[in-house]
């Protein structure tokens, strides 16, 4: 799916964010990308899906360097990839029902776009696509009065209509309360197997990665510091991994007390060896 | 200010909060600007006790009560009423027409910078966008710079007595005052819907449509009712330079000095300028809902 060769992105500012990362990524394969904040992982994501442009190394989506596109090329490889993101990125003020249909707009003309905003004839898109994240209820509901929870199933939502190649979700749980953090990870990873979708997660919290899977990348300083499945990481890796980031580290103190708790709990899907 | 230990009180702000340099300076500044405006815009409150001045007012007090409410009268000045709130509609829907396309073009976002230009790099490109931005928001600027009054005095010039005028003279002021909070508006959405449909791969018209257009339409329709309950006290004024509407007949009233005439048509003023603007904002209560 994806092949990475030493890919980077230098900022205007000069701040080095990607520095040579070469990374292969199957098709449908699930991965889960983490590291302290600051290391580049949410700028890696914005080069995946195509929408920064790496200032050296090359990006190859499906055999294609992606650094040849022209713009409408460029254009129908980023409906491929359906991205969630931290903060939704709904519009607050339209309806669920045009936020969720706004995954076809890689698809539809403009005048079929126009016409949707005036009267949604794809509810029953929307109506599916909503069942399966959970909140059916919601269709016609103001987008921002949903919780933090529902609007993140309401992104989820989107991307399924969108019915991408790959989901890129970029830290998709980092403003949700645990319990649901658990729900909506399971709920990523489910859609994505049922389809056949390749999923990287970018995840802020360490055991949820450990736990759902079998891929984990740790990046720090714009690098990839390893790539292993969850059964190989050890506590020294992920103290190098985020040493000196005081609050980040915290989390890790559950490893001190015996070996690798959670590795153990890493169920594997189906169809994925390790 | 929270105490020290030894009882004098701290400054809780950091150091960094900076005071200006030189606060004489500035006062000594502040205080020659009020002298120099009182002495040069003539400020002299004695003129308003003057017997003649006082003797004009107690004048026009006297005999402006009782207001005229003959049915005559009354019926004479529906129409007028009726053309104030058909010069403030027309001038608005045409201030519409003028400030949104050249709203648009002043928007740097939507014409040569941000998420929906982010390939052209080249200057040429970015030059094609950069034109009508510039030359919009410079033709914005001069529409807005000329008070409505002295645009109706020009266009009763160009066109002749009448409601015509007050409506281009609103029409254009006004035109220049939505464009620039249109653009204004525009500038300011929040880009991380924008980023999300960009990515997925929406074209530039799919991102206007579901990412622009729905956090900024409720936004121009309030503000635009808001320019609507300006143009009705503008159109009353701008009947004074012949524009029509009331205003064209307090003048007409003030110079035959039927000062009776004058108090209705200021009580009819009043009450119209109320209802718009309690209609005004019960419609925008429930079109931009935060």
């Amino acid at each position: 799916m994806y092949e990475l060769h030493e890919l980077s992105k230098v900022f205007d500012g000069g701040t080095v964010a990607v520095d040579g990362v070469s990374l292969t990524v199957g098709r449908a394969e699930q991965a889960a990308v983490i590291g302290p904040s600051g290391a580049g992982k949410t700028t890696l994501f914005r080069l995946l899906n195509l929408t920064l442009r790496p200032t050296a190394g090359r990006l190859l989506l499906d055999g294609v360097d992606t650094a040849r596109l022209g713009e409408e090329a460029l254009r129908r490889q980023r409906g491929r990839i359906g991205t969630i993101y931290q903060h939704h990125n709904l519009v607050g003020r339209l309806r669920v029902v045009h936020n969720v249909l706004a995954g076809n707009l890689g698809r539809w003309s403009t005048p079929r776009a126009f016409w949707s905003l005036a009267r949604p004839r794809d509810t029953g898109q929307a109506e599916q696509a909503l069942a399966q994240v959970g909140i059916p209820e919601k269709l016609y509901a103001r987008t921002d009065e949903l919780s933090g929870g529902q609007q993140q199933r309401v992104a989820v939502a989107r991307v399924l209509v969108q019915d991408p190649d790959v989901i890129l979700a970029d830290e998709p749980v980092s403003s949700v309360d645990p319990s649901l953090a658990v729900t909506i990870v399971t709920l990523l990873r489910d859609l994505a197997h049922e389809s056949r979708k390749t999923l990287l997660v970018n995840l802020h919290s360490v055991d949820l990665a450990l736990a759902y899977f079998p891929r984990i990348i740790g990046v720090r300083e714009g690098r990839v510091a390893f790539d292993l499945s969850p059964d190989k990481i050890t506590e020294e890796l992920l103290r190098g991994l985020y040493a000196g980031h005081r609050d980040e580290e915290r989390q890790l103190e559950p490893f001190s007390h015996g070996s690798n708790p959670f590795g153990r709990a890493c169920r594997p899907l189906p169809g994925f060896g390790q | 200010m929270a105490p020290t230990p030894s009882g004098a009180p701290v400054d809780r702000f950091p150091a960094s909060v900076s005071k200006p340099a030189f606060p004489w300076l500035l006062t000594g500044a502040f205080l020659l600007t009020l002298w120099a405006s009182l002495r040069l815009a003539e400020v002299d409150p004695g003129k308003l006790l003057d017997p003649d001045a006082l003797g004009n007012v107690a004048r026009f007090a006297r005999e402006s009560v009782p207001p005229d409410l003959t049915p005559h009268f009354l019926g004479l000045m529906l129409r007028p009423l009726v053309e104030t709130v058909q010069i403030s509609v027309m001038g608005t829907v045409i201030a519409v027409l003028i400030g949104l396309p050249l709203g648009l073009l002043a928007t740097s976002s939507l014409t040569w910078s941000g998420i929906l230009h982010e390939r052209q790099t080249r200057w040429g490109r970015v030059l094609l966008g950069l034109m009508p931005y510039a030359v919009s928001r410079a033709v914005l600027s001069a529409f807005r710079s000329i008070p409505e009054y002295v645009w109706a005095f020009m266009f009763v010039r160009a066109v002749g007595l009448g409601p015509f005028p007050g409506v281009l003279a609103i029409g254009v002021a006004y035109g220049g005052i939505l464009g620039k909070v249109y653009s204004e508006i525009l500038e300011n959405v929040d880009p991380r819907p924008l980023e999300a449909l960009h990515a997925q791969g929406a074209s530039k018209a799919g991102i206007v449509l579901y990412g622009v257009l729905p956090q900024t339409v409720p936004l121009f329709v309030s503000y635009t009712l808001y320019r609507w309950e300006c143009a009705i006290r503008a159109s009353a004024i701008l009947g004074f330079v012949g524009a029509g509407g009331l205003g064209q007949q307090v003048e007409l009233s003030m110079r035959m000095f039927q000062f009776n005439e004058v108090l209705t048509l200021l009580m009819l003023l009043f009450a119209l300028v109320a209802a718009v603007d309690f209609v005004s904002a019960r419609l925008r209560g429930r079109i931009a809902r935060p």
